[in-house]
């Protein structure tokens, strides 16, 4: 077999993916400068598109950890081959934290002047609804009981608490199952892998739990005075199916530039059933937080589907639901679909696509006057893709080889047949 | 002309069973079909078994699920005797959806089991039919249909060569459980 002369394989990290990444990064940084030298309502735009595409970063390459803890855990054998890239998704997560990290610190100190209810008030950008000064102290004029009910969560000394221990923790597993791996192509032997196992067991009673909190803080808390609990389970599903998605989508890129030619049409395959089950649970947890709404018909807990339910996101708000369900429900349902190279290529983009979609929806009622799609939401897209797709495959680049050599199931990876 | 009906070659590994296919096949002689204890990755390939048609059946009785309990509901909550449940309107497709999510697992599952039982003649209360019994235990089968594969001495030999343990000249194609 042809996959024993290349198992020293180093991925260079040159060419057309570079120069374009590195022109998406410009094309990024240009969209955010247009947006704060324009001032006004497209500074509202530019921070609501940097937490969207930084939590998006975060989410993409959390997914690559839980991946990999996920198959450690189950003692999977197909995955072993193209473990590398999830573990170098795994490796950009704490460039990831840091960048949301530093947008949230951005929007969140820096206020501007709103006129709510006829009198100007002093707002910061993002997390408005919980962050303006006074609405959680008895007797101020903004006071607001509800807010003040949820202080002891909502507060800048816990918020920033939460963002660096979470962020810190699934960082911390990333790095670690990266090292085991690497060490193992070293040392040989099971120690590493069993240190593996254990660290993946951790990680995922750990994430698991955490999780839900993390998503409700950056994302539900724009819009502090509602909650649903199932919204931590909604991004979670939201973060697996893309960051699944991306994955393919590298695999399929190393694949044309002629790596890792062991990975054959059955791994790609097993990605494809995974892309497919995942979204049908997305869209059983997106049925599940809307029907009870809608069922129980509370004020405020409609409230949140009424805004999405105005003329300007309507649309949109059932388009996610054709993007993210009927798209891959009916592309990628026959066995045959998901072993073509090209409709999983484009069923991956059309994902990518889509659960961008999914994040706006989410942010932009909360945060932002009136939705747009212009230089903002493009341009800050196309920034974070050429950072993603640089700092990705710079770390994939920095591996040693694209393959486990000594991972114990690598014969059974390679040998994969469904 | 001898009354055989089958041959049937058993080999106790199932590296010995693929040497076997390829003497076979080598010598243009038709096998009518492989028993094995276990699943063989690979084997379709070999043996040149069109990929199963049964998914296609179960998108079938998915959709046919579907429409059955859309249709009902319909019927009963619209039609037939609609009532108000918490000012909502009769027609409320949101409240459709878990019923109809159900019904088209419940239509595929039990569709796609029976089609497989009807397809394999596995159904409840029918004797299994079974070649040999040990197909299902230890010993991986190759069978071939005596009717016009002569001479009968050559099969034998070429299973024999691949490490068949034992060659069986059935006069009866199918041992049931008596």
């Amino acid at each position: 077999m042809k996959t024993h002369n290349s198992i020293e394989e180093r991925f260079q990290f040159t060419g057309t993916s570079k120069t374009l990444s590195l022109v998406g990064i410009v094309i990024g940084i240009i969209a955010i400068a247009f947006g704060f030298i324009l001032g006004g309502e497209h500074v509202q735009h530019t921070y609501s598109n940097l937490l969207l595409m930084s939590y998006y970063f975060v989410c993409v390459c959390t997914a690559g950890v839980f991946f990999c803890a996920y198959q450690y855990a189950a003692q999977a054998g197909w995955s072993a081959s193209l473990i590398r890239i999830p573990q170098a998704f795994a490796k950009v997560l704490p460039l990831a934290s840091i960048i949301l990290i530093a947008v949230i610190t951005f929007g969140l100190f820096s206020e501007h002047e709103v006129i709510e209810h006829g009198k100007k008030e002093m707002v910061p950008y993002l997390y408005a609804h919980w962050a303006t000064h006074g609405l959680t102290t008895l007797g101020s004029e903004n006071y607001d009981a509800i807010i003040a009910g949820k202080a002891p969560f909502l507060t800048i000394k816990f918020f920033y608490g939460m963002l660096i221990v979470l962020l810190g923790a699934y960082s911390y597993f990333g790095w670690a199952l990266t090292k085991t791996s690497v060490d193992e192509d070293t040392e040989g032997g099971m120690r590493n892998y069993d240190k593996s196992f254990k660290l993946a067991c951790i990680f995922l009673v750990v994430f698991g739990f955490t999780f839900p909190i993390f998503a409700f803080g950056v994302i539900m808390s724009l819009e502090a005075h509602w909650f649903s609990t199932m919204f931590g389970w909604y991004n979670l599903a939201a973060m697996h199916v893309s960051g699944l998605a991306i994955m393919a989508l590298i695999m399929i890129h190393l694949q044309k530039k002629g790596y890792m030619e062991w990975l054959h049409v059955d791994h790609m395959h097993s990605i494809g059933k995974l892309i497919f089950g995942f979204s049908i649970f997305w869209t059983y947890v997106w049925f599940a937080q809307f029907f009870l709404t809608w069922y129980a018909n509370i004020p405020e807990e409609s409230v949140y589907f009424y805004k999405r339910w105005e003329p300007e996101y309507k649309f949109w708000f059932w388009f996610n639901i054709v993007m993210n369900f009927l798209a891959p429900l009916l592309l990628l349902m026959s066995r045959d679909a998901k072993r073509v190279r090209s409709r999983m290529m484009w069923t991956c983009l059309l994902l990518v696509a889509g659960h961008w979609l999914d994040y706006y929806i989410m942010i932009m009622p909360g945060t932002v006057e009136k939705p747009g799609f212009g230089v903002e939401e493009i341009g800050i897209f196309l920034g974070f893709v050429g950072l993603f797709t640089f700092s990705v495959l710079t770390a994939l680049s920095r591996f040693t080889s694209l393959i486990p050599k000594k991972h114990p199931f690598l014969q059974e990876s390679l040998h994969h047949h469904i | 002309m001898s009354k055989t009906k089958m041959i049937l070659g058993l080999f106790d590994d199932p590296d010995d069973m693929m040497q076997g296919i390829d003497n076979l096949q080598k010598n243009s002689i038709p096998i009518y079909d492989i028993y094995t204890p276990m699943p063989i990755h690979g084997i379709e390939d070999k043996m040149g078994i069109k990929d199963s048609r049964l998914g296609y059946v179960a998108f079938c009785f998915g959709c046919l699920g579907a429409t059955v309990i859309f249709s009902m509901i319909y019927y009963m909550l619209v039609q037939d005797w609609p009532m108000n449940i918490g000012g909502k309107p009769s027609f409320a497709i949101p409240n459709f959806v878990p019923f109809t999510f159900e019904w088209t697992i419940l239509f595929t599952a039990f569709g796609m089991t029976f089609t497989f039982f009807a397809a394999t003649n596995l159904f409840p209360g029918r004797a299994p039919r079974v070649m040999d019994l040990r197909a299902t235990d230890d010993r991986f089968i190759i069978a071939i249909d005596a009717k016009g594969n002569v001479p009968h001495e050559d099969i034998t030999n070429l299973l024999k060569q691949a490490g068949a343990v034992e060659v069986k000249h059935n006069e009866r194609k199918y041992v049931s459980y008596e």
